[in-house]
Order: C-alpha cells, then sequence, then structure tokens
C-alpha cells in the first residue's frame, strides 16, 4: 500500500494518509472495553445478561466476517456455533474440562467443518447457498438430537469446567469469573480480527464482494480466498459457541437453531454491516431491546417478535448501513458544521 | 407379502398427500423466485394467512370447508397484492440479503399478529362429514381426508399445467420467466404480469395453507416459519421458476420424509436433509434447472 | 476508619433486621414456568394452582406474606429456565425457587441451586432422577414410574394385552415413561414389540407416520407418552384419523394424555382411552370436589383444574409449610428440606407425602377410562392403588439409584 506514497497531487496525498491511518487506533475504540468494565462493577445483577451480550459481540462479529466482508449470506452460522458447543462440552463431559483446551478444540473442530463445507457449499451462490447453509445447520441438529447416546438428545449435556490455568473456577451463579473470561477472550479475538480485515487480505475480501468477475480477471484465486475466510469465521463462531457453553454449564440442541441464525445475522444489519463495531452496536441493541420489551411488555403475547420485526423492517428500508451508519452520518454532519 | 404391500401402500398414500400439499404451496414461492428473482421468505405466511382465514370461517361462521377453501384463496391472493406492489417492488434490484431481511422481518410481524388475534395453540376444524373417517382400497385402509388430498392436488396440477401451457396468460408468464427482456420488447407488461403471478402465488399457498389444516395438525402462528424451510428445499431442489422441477422434487420429499419417518422414526426427519444436500451437490441448479 | 465502619454498619443492620422479625416478613419466592407460546396454557394452569392455594391460606402464616416472582422458561429446554433461575437467585434474591414444568428445566437449574443453597419445590417435571441431582429439591407432583409402571401390569393383566408398541416424545420423561411400562408390562408377561421415538417436545409433530408404523405391527396396546398441552390433543386425533380402535389397537398412556382441562376439545376421539395418573378432576373425594368448585368459582366455569393445577396448589402447600417452619426467619434450604421431609398434606388427589429417604412424592395412581356421559366426556375410575412410590428409585435403575450432585 505504500507505493503510491510518491504522488504528490493533494488528493492522492489524502487517499494515501487515509489508506495509511485507517487501521490506527482510534480513541473511540476504547469506549466498548471502558463500558464492559464498567457494566461489570455497576449493574452486577445484569451480570448473566452482559455475558450473553458479550458472547454474541463475538458470534456477530465472526458473522460479519462473511457476510459485510467477504459478501457471503449465510442462514446456518450456527452451524459452527453449535459445533463448537457441542466439542467443548463432549470434551468436558469425558475427563477433559479445561476451559482453554475446550476454546481451541472447538475453533479447530469448527474450522475443518467450515472448510469442508465452505469447499462444496461455496461453489453455490444465491438462493441454492442460501438453502444449502440452512439444510447443513437443521441436519446438524437434527444429528444432536437423533444420537442422543452420545449427545444427550434433547435434554443436552451437563458438565463442570476445570479452573482456567487451574486456578480461576468460571462461575456460573454469580458471573464473576466468568464475564471477565469471556471479555478477555472477545478482546483478544477482537484484535485478531481486527487485524486480518486491515490486512490486504480483507481488502481483497471488500474487492470481492463488489465485484467478483473483476477480482478473478486481476488473478485473484476467488474461490481459495472465500474458502479462507469462511474457516476463519466459523473457527471464531467455535469459539463463541464454546463460551456461550462454557458459561452455562450445559449444551443443548438449541445451539444449532435456525432461528438463531437469523437473529445473529439481524444483529449485523441493525448495528452495520461490513463495519466491525457494528456487531458490537447490533448485538447490544438487539439484546437489550429484547430484554426490555419482555420485562416492559412481558411475555405472554409475541411482543418481542413484533418490534423485532417491526425494526427489521425499517433498517432494510431506510437504514440500510445500520445503526453504525447512521452515528457515521451524525459525525459526517457534527465534522461539517465544525468546519 | 400382504404386510409389505400394506407398508408400501402406506408410504405411498401418505406422502403422496404430503407431497401435493408441498406442491401446492410451495410453487408460488417458485415462481417469485424464478420469475421475479426476489427471495420471499414470508411465502409461508401467506399460506398461515390462508390456514386462519379458513379456521375463521368454518369454526366460526359455518361456511362449507370447499367454500372456505375458495375463499381463502381469493382474500390472501388481494391481500398479497398491495405488498407487492408497495413493498417488494422497491426490492427487486437491491441485493438478496435485504430482500431476506425484509421477509424475515414481515414474518416476524405475521407470527405475532396472528398469535395476538388467534392465539398460540393450534386450531383445528371439524372436517364435512364427507371427509370424516376412512375408505376401504380393498388392499389397505386410508383417511378419506388424504385421499382427497391427493385428488384435489392432482386436479390443482392438472389446471396449473393446462394454464401455463394452453393459455396466453401462461405463456406470457413462461416467456418472463424465461426471458424478461425478450418478453418485454414483444410488448408483454411484465411489471403486471409480476404483479398478478404474485397474487396466483400466494392465492395457492393460502389454498395449501387451508387445506394443510388437518394434515399439519392443526394452524398454528410458528406456521410460517416451521414450514418454511421445506417450502424453500422444495423450490431449490425443483429449480427456481420451474414447475414441472417443482412438482417432481415435491413428490420426492413428500414420499422419502414420510418414508423416512416410518422406517426410521430415531432419524427420520434428517434424511429429507440429506437428501436435499446430495441433490444440490451434484445439481446446484436443481434437479430440473437451467445451469 | 472506613474498614471498621461497614461491619459496624451492617452489624446495626442485623439488628435492626432480628428487631422487626418478630412483626411481618415478606417472603420473596420465584416461580419458573411456561408463560408464553405453545405450553403457555400448562404454566397458566399451575400458576392459578399456586394462587388459588395462596389466597384460599392467606392468613396461615401468622403475619408473614410470601411475593411470587413468575419468570417464563418459554420452551421446554433448560438454558432459559436456567437463566431465569440465576436472575431470581442473584437480582431478586428469592429465597425458593418453584413451579418448573419441563424435566429438562428442573434439571438445568440443579447445579445452581446447589451452589447458592436455595430449596426447590417441584410442581411438575416427572422424570425420576431429577431430585437425585440435588439434595434441595422435593417433588410434589409425580414421577414417570408411578403411572407407567403402573399401566404396564394393568395392560398386561385386566387389558389382557399381550403385545404393546410404545411411541413417546424423545426427551427424559419419555425415556422413563416407557421404559416404566415396559419393565411393568413385560414383567407381567406381555412383550413390547416397537418403541416409536416420536420427535421432540419443542414442536407437535405430525403423528401419522408414527401411529401408522404402529399400526402396521399389529399390537393389542399402544402406550404413549407425550408432554401434555398441544401434544396430548394431536395424539387422540391422529389415533382416531387413522382408525386405529376399529384396527383392534387400545390406546393407553399416563394422564398427560388425557389432561382433565383439554379432554372435552379432545372430542370423541378420546373414548375408551385408558389412562393411570395420580390425578384428574373427576376423583369423588370431598377434598377434589370442593378443590373443584372453588377453582371454577375462581376462574370461571369453562376453566377446570388437571393434573398440573393440582401440582401447583399441592406445591404451594409445601411452600407454605416450609415457610411456616421458618416463622419469619430466613428461609434456608437445610430447614425447607427438614421440614418436607415426610411432610404429609390431604390432597385433592388423595394423602399425599414426601418420602424422607428420596424427597419424591408417595401417592395413590389410579386407573381410569374416558366415557360419554351426556354430552360430556368423562374419566371413570376403575381401580386404585395407594401409597405408591416411585419404582425408579426403589429398584436403583440407572441414574435413579445414582446421587447426580
Amino acid at each position: 500500500m505504500t507505493a503510491i506514497t510518491g504522488a504528490d497531487t493533494a488528493a492522492t496525498a489524502e487517499a494515501v494518509k487515509f489508506l495509511q491511518t485507517r487501521h490506527r487506533f482510534h480513541w473511540a475504540e476504547v469506549l466498548p472495553w471502558v463500558i464492559a468494565i464498567a457494566v461489570f462493577y455497576l449493574l452486577p445483577g445484569y451480570r448473566l445478561l452482559a455475558t450473553q451480550i458479550l458472547v454474541m459481540i463475538l458470534f456477530a462479529l465472526s458473522l460479519d466476517l462473511i457476510v459485510g466482508y467477504a459478501g457471503i449470506i449465510s442462514l446456518g452460522h450456527t452451524a459452527f456455533f453449535g459445533t463448537g458447543a457441542y466439542i467443548t462440552a463432549l470434551l468436558a463431559a469425558n475427563n477433559i474440562p479445561d476451559p482453554l483446551i475446550g476454546l481451541v478444540a472447538a475453533a479447530i473442530g469448527a474450522a475443518v467443518l467450515g472448510f469442508l463445507s465452505g469447499w462444496v457449499l461455496l461453489r453455490t451462490a444465491g438462493l441454492t447457498l442460501l438453502v444449502l447453509t440452512m439444510a447443513v445447520t437443521i441436519m446438524l441438529g437434527e444429528l444432536a438430537n437423533d444420537f442422543d447416546e452420545i449427545t444427550g438428545g434433547f435434554d443436552g449435556i451437563n458438565f463442570t469446567n476445570s479452573e482456567i490455568f487451574g486456578l480461576i473456577e468460571i462461575d456460573q451463579l454469580w458471573y464473576t469469573s466468568s464475564y471477565i473470561y469471556v471479555l478477555v477472550v472477545l478482546f483478544l479475538s477482537f484484535l485478531l480480527i481486527r487485524t486480518i480485515v486491515h490486512a490486504p487480505f480483507g481488502r481483497m475480501l471488500i474487492g470481492i464482494r463488489e465485484n467478483t468477475k473483476r477480482m478473478s480477471a486481476i488473478g485473484t484465486p476467488v474461490h481459495q480466498r472465500q474458502v479462507l475466510v469462511y474457516v476463519i469465521s466459523a473457527a471464531i463462531a467455535g469459539i463463541a459457541g464454546a463460551l456461550w457453553v462454557q458459561v452455562q454449564g450445559n449444551v443443548t440442541t438449541g445451539v444449532y437453531a435456525f432461528e438463531l441464525s437469523g437473529d445473529v445475522l439481524i444483529m449485523i444489519i441493525l448495528g452495520g454491516t461490513g463495519r466491525l463495531y457494528g456487531a458490537f452496536i447490533g448485538a447490544t441493541v438487539f439484546k437489550i431491546l429484547e430484554s426490555l420489551t419482555e420485562q416492559i411488555l412481558g411475555t405472554n403475547q409475541p411482543y418481542w417478535q413484533l418490534t423485532i420485526g417491526i425494526v427489521l423492517i425499517l433498517t432494510v428500508l431506510f437504514a440500510r448501513r445500520g445503526l453504525y451508519g447512521i452515528f457515521e452520518d451524525i459525525g459526517e454532519k457534527w465534522k461539517d458544521r465544525s468546519q | 407379502m400382504s404386510s409389505f404391500l400394506n407398508e408400501i401402500s402406506t408410504v405411498l398414500v401418505f406422502g403422496l398427500a404430503y407431497a401435493m400439499l408441498l406442491f401446492i404451496i410451495s410453487v408460488g414461492l417458485s415462481i417469485t423466485m424464478g420469475l421475479m428473482g426476489f427471495a420471499n421468505l414470508a411465502h409461508g405466511s401467506f399460506a398461515m394467512a390462508g390456514g386462519y382465514v379458513t379456521v375463521t370461517l368454518v369454526s366460526q361462521m359455518n361456511v362449507p370447508f370447499a367454500v372456505a377453501l375458495l375463499i381463502a384463496f381469493i382474500v390472501v391472493a388481494f391481500l398479497s397484492i398491495p405488498f407487492e406492489r408497495f413493498l417488494y417492488r422497491h426490492l427487486y434490484r437491491r441485493p438478496e440479503l435485504d430482500q431476506v431481511l425484509l421477509t424475515i422481518g414481515l414474518v416476524f410481524v405475521s407470527i405475532a399478529g396472528v398469535t395476538f388475534i388467534w392465539g398460540p395453540d393450534p386450531h383445528l376444524i371439524l372436517m364435512p362429514e364427507y371427509l370424516q373417517g376412512s375408505i376401504n382400497l380393498g388392499f389397505n385402509i386410508f383417511p378419506k381426508y388424504r385421499i382427497f388430498m391427493i385428488v384435489a392436488g392432482a386436479v390443482i396440477v392438472a389446471g396449473l399445467f393446462y394454464g401455463l401451457e394452453r393459455t396466453s396468460i401462461g405463456a406470457k408468464i413462461r416467456a418472463a420467466v424465461d426471458n424478461r427482456r425478450m418478453a418485454e420488447s414483444c410488448g408483454i407488461n411484465t411489471g403486471r404480469i409480476f404483479t398478478w403471478t404474485f397474487a396466483l402465488g400466494s392465492g395457492m399457498a393460502a389454498l395449501g395453507g387451508g387445506l394443510g389444516i388437518q394434515i399439519l395438525g392443526g394452524i398454528k402462528p410458528v406456521f410460517a416459519f416451521e414450514y418454511l424451510v421445506i417450502f424453500l428445499i422444495v423450490v431449490a431442489v425443483g429449480g427456481l421458476g420451474n414447475i414441472r422441477g417443482t412438482f417432481f422434487a415435491a413428490l420426492i420429499l413428500g414420499i422419502i420424509d414420510f418414508a423416512g419417518k416410518f422406517y426410521f422414526p430415531e432419524g427420520g426427519a434428517f434424511v429429507i436433509f440429506a437428501v436435499t444436500i446430495l441433490v444440490l451437490l451434484i445439481r446446484p441448479q436443481g434437479l430440473f434447472g437451467k445451469a | 476508619m472506613k474498614k471498621y465502619l461497614i461491619p459496624a454498619l451492617s452489624a446495626a443492620g442485623i439488628l435492626a433486621l432480628s428487631a422487626v422479625q418478630s412483626d411481618a416478613r415478606e417472603y420473596k419466592i420465584g416461580f419458573i414456568g411456561p408463560m408464553s407460546g405453545g405450553a403457555a396454557q400448562l404454566g397458566q394452569q399451575m400458576e392459578r394452582g399456586a394462587k388459588l392455594y395462596m389466597k384460599l391460606h392467606k392468613s396461615q402464616l401468622g403475619g408473614h406474606t410470601v411475593k411470587m416472582i413468575v419468570r417464563d422458561s418459554k420452551r421446554p429446554g433448560g438454558p432459559i429456565a436456567k437463566a431465569a433461575a440465576q436472575e431470581l437467585i442473584t437480582r431478586e434474591k428469592v429465597e425458593l425457587i418453584t413451579g418448573l414444568i419441563f424435566s429438562p428445566n428442573a434439571m438445568s437449574i440443579a447445579p445452581l441451586v446447589n451452589k447458592s443453597k436455595t430449596p426447590v419445590v417441584i410442581m411438575n417435571a416427572g422424570t425420576a432422577f431429577i431430585p437425585n441431582m440435588s439434595p434441595y429439591m422435593v417433588r410434589v407432583s409425580f414421577t414417570m414410574w408411578q403411572s407407567g409402571y403402573i399401566m404396564g401390569q394393568h395392560a398386561a393383566g385386566k387389558l389382557g394385552c399381550k403385545t404393546a408398541v410404545s411411541g413417546y416424545t424423545n426427551y427424559p420423561p419419555g425415556k422413563d415413561s416407557v421404559a416404566a411400562f415396559k419393565k411393568g408390562f413385560e414383567s407381567s408377561g406381555g412383550k413390547v414389540i416397537d418403541a416409536i421415538p416420536m420427535g421432540g417436545p419443542a414442536k407437535v409433530p405430525d403423528f401419522t407416520p408414527f401411529f401408522q408404523r404402529a399400526k402396521s405391527k399389529n399390537p393389542n396396546c399402544m402406550y404413549v407418552f407425550v408432554p401434555g398441552g398441544n401434544h396430548a390433543a394431536a395424539v387422540a386425533k391422529t389415533y382416531q384419523a387413522l382408525a386405529m380402535r376399529k384396527a383392534g389397537v387400545q390406546l393407553i398412556g399416563p394422564g398427560d394424555i388425557t389432561q382433565s382441562s383439554l379432554l372435552q376439545a379432545m372430542g370423541p376421539a378420546a373414548v375408551g382411552v385408558v389412562t393411570a395418573s395420580h390425578y384428574n378432576m373427576f376423583l369423588k373425594s370431598a377434598e377434589n370436589q370442593a378443590f373443584v368448585k372453588t377453582w371454577q368459582a375462581e376462574y370461571g366455569a369453562k376453566s377446570v383444574p388437571d393434573f398440573v393445577g393440582v401440582g401447583g396448589y399441592d406445591g404451594m402447600a409445601a411452600v407454605y409449610a416450609a415457610i411456616k417452619a421458618a416463622n419469619g426467619s430466613k428461609l434456608t434450604a437445610d430447614g425447607a428440606m427438614k421440614r418436607l421431609k415426610g411432610w404429609k398434606f390431604n390432597s385433592p388427589r388423595g394423602p399425599i407425602s414426601i418420602d424422607p429417604e428420596t424427597r419424591d412424592i408417595v401417592q395413590n395412581v389410579y386407573i381410569s377410562t374416558v366415557r360419554q356421559k351426556g354430552g360430556l366426556l368423562v374419566q371413570e375410575i376403575q381401580q386404585k392403588f395407594e401409597a405408591v412410590k416411585d419404582k425408579c428409585k426403589e429398584l436403583k435403575l440407572g441414574k435413579c439409584g445414582k446421587k447426580l450432585y
């Protein structure tokens, strides 16, 4: 990216500055982490919800990699989330209760599944891809239900993790250590994802999303690159799934639910796709909105479904870049005015 | 030997009845996707609307079942027109993702809506006398309703094929599916064709929703989501916009699904997905789709 | 200075608390049940039963009051119930948890209550081994083995079935129920020729393929377990639609498939179905007739209590007994268990007690048949078995014989 620094027109210089600085850390990027730590101390009664939000952020980030950056639409991302979850639970239930080993195994297992399914599925596109991703996920859910001697069937597996580094217990009642554990894993994974999308590989993905034929023509091995990002995304989704069940201490077929695939897609659309922080905003807003709707309006009627349905329709029609896009627009306007 | 005949005929008759239902509901979805290139995940909601219209007419207003089905068809077909005109039309040229999300949003709203009105529990109707009980076909005994479903399905399929192959409207629709631009340059108003076809497809779905009440254990709010996957699978396996393909896909999947649950109740639900994946891996464009 | 201030303050607080202890105390308890979606009717039955007891026995607690916080467990699976329990314990600071319709709900909260030492009174969930998962759980409802085992013996004996097929919803209570049936049926000389898993509890499947399969095996009896509610309503319909009675197959099962509150809606399809259960609204005892009467006075003539409702009612009686024993001090798990082990109560279903060994229910089991009487369907009691314990724990089978915490 430094090849054009020789050009000296003002416009080019500005472009170069943009390209060179956009991967640098902005002060505002500290914000989500500060909020996360503040929530831990200020709202101890809400740590369970907060932990769930953190896991969902990670899951949404993994989906954003393929939907937002590579332009691959999937309605079956729970295939990887669920596989990571089951691998972790099965290891823990079979005398390998170390949570970190569980995370690594979940990532590897989900990545392998991502490679196998991605290699064949990504040759298709559009509706066929949509149906296939859905079919894979539902089939895995059915398998988990049917092989109940291994998976525990509908009621799933209850398990206990051992301590992290032999020291810190993952606490299922007060969510003290669990919250910090999930936050640390999210932070490290986020650094990795951030590096990937700002690397040339990330730019290449956007190229593929915008114009597959052109990228093909300039010599990009499109299919190979799509499979690669699919594998990375699968591994991260696997980690998210592992975290989800580690803090709960049980896994059920619900981790393969098709509805969850839909929910996580809605989260990134709500937040804004292809933007990293869209996943943060989307997952947080989605879960808090859900919790608030249920607390204020109750659950005796499907108020939540009505709310999210309307929000989704409005987002698609009027705010296609999500809440993050709205923030960006406001930021731009503010900048214009101050100049 | 007779028990073998018994089993085979059971699987075929029940499978066929289910297949007819799948076809009647899915064909509209196939046309929407093939003709308009629109991923309408809310198709199941139109089928569900048909089911609720039928239930309300039959059990609260004592309308005869057959008449109620006809009314459900007409009501939902007309109801669907504003959706196409004012909502879907804006998204024909938008990315598939937008279409998927908008229609998922509609599904949520429709599920919430029917729950508000009819509650979360399934609604059943009392079938007319002539559809109750069973019928002895000599080699085996079947519920009358399943036989009725097969006959009704066959009539609808025949009518549909006749309409598409032998009438000028049908010819226009086929032309628009095959090559929209060419059809437009021949003076066909594809916009209007879209609207009418969409209405027809939604009406068919409603008809299926009404016919399915008895077979699917009542009509309930989750219907729009629960069966969506299966409708999509039928369309994808048959090939988008291919009516003959949709028919054969429904036939194959309907019978396989019943056979799977009959012979392997332990894991039968998963058979249909395995078959789908296999078919689409070999022929991503579907059984009868154009490559 | 600050360091000393806090303990001093909290000591003062404790003193202040103990000062008011002789006065009225509000006991916060958590109630977890499916209050929305397809299983909402079950949650409502249970809540109505619990609230009816509370209303009738307000003055029983010597001035102390009970505040019941209801949380929705939505689906049959575990995670939502577990999250609800976590929030009830840490955010709402409840002293006891009750409710729990589905077995996986009850199982999922066991590790939490073990840790927080919160007593639990189970009002429904019937998988036999659940009380083995926590020393702080008491069950006042039923176990699948109580009905399944007796139904098995009855089918092979009085009903004269030589062969049977069982069909079940594929989750813990379903497996439990058919295992119990098989044990009872085969120990009395019958033979189970096929066991058909019929999908999960989360959604009601089309039962046709499963019932057709059963029919093609030509059994004398078909034993079916499905959870109460929408599943149960669909079973009788399918049985009739496929003309299985004409084909000589007798439908039998636990009381879950002839839930009193759904019986009239099942219509003629249910006539002749034989079930084994600890409760139906047609029991002739004075306690039950009074119970049904007050129920309908409270909730209208259209509402009738069923086994879920009576579970809620009796469960709340147990909760009240524990609170009365605590008498104004904090409700502890040990205290509650001490009071409830061996607890006896004259329930609408007959005399019940808690087995001090297993913390599980001991009660009568009735065999009944659905009959048409006037324009209505009723259940006629054929036989009564008194003070039935959980057979699974008696025989120490599988998880029933183990401590699971």
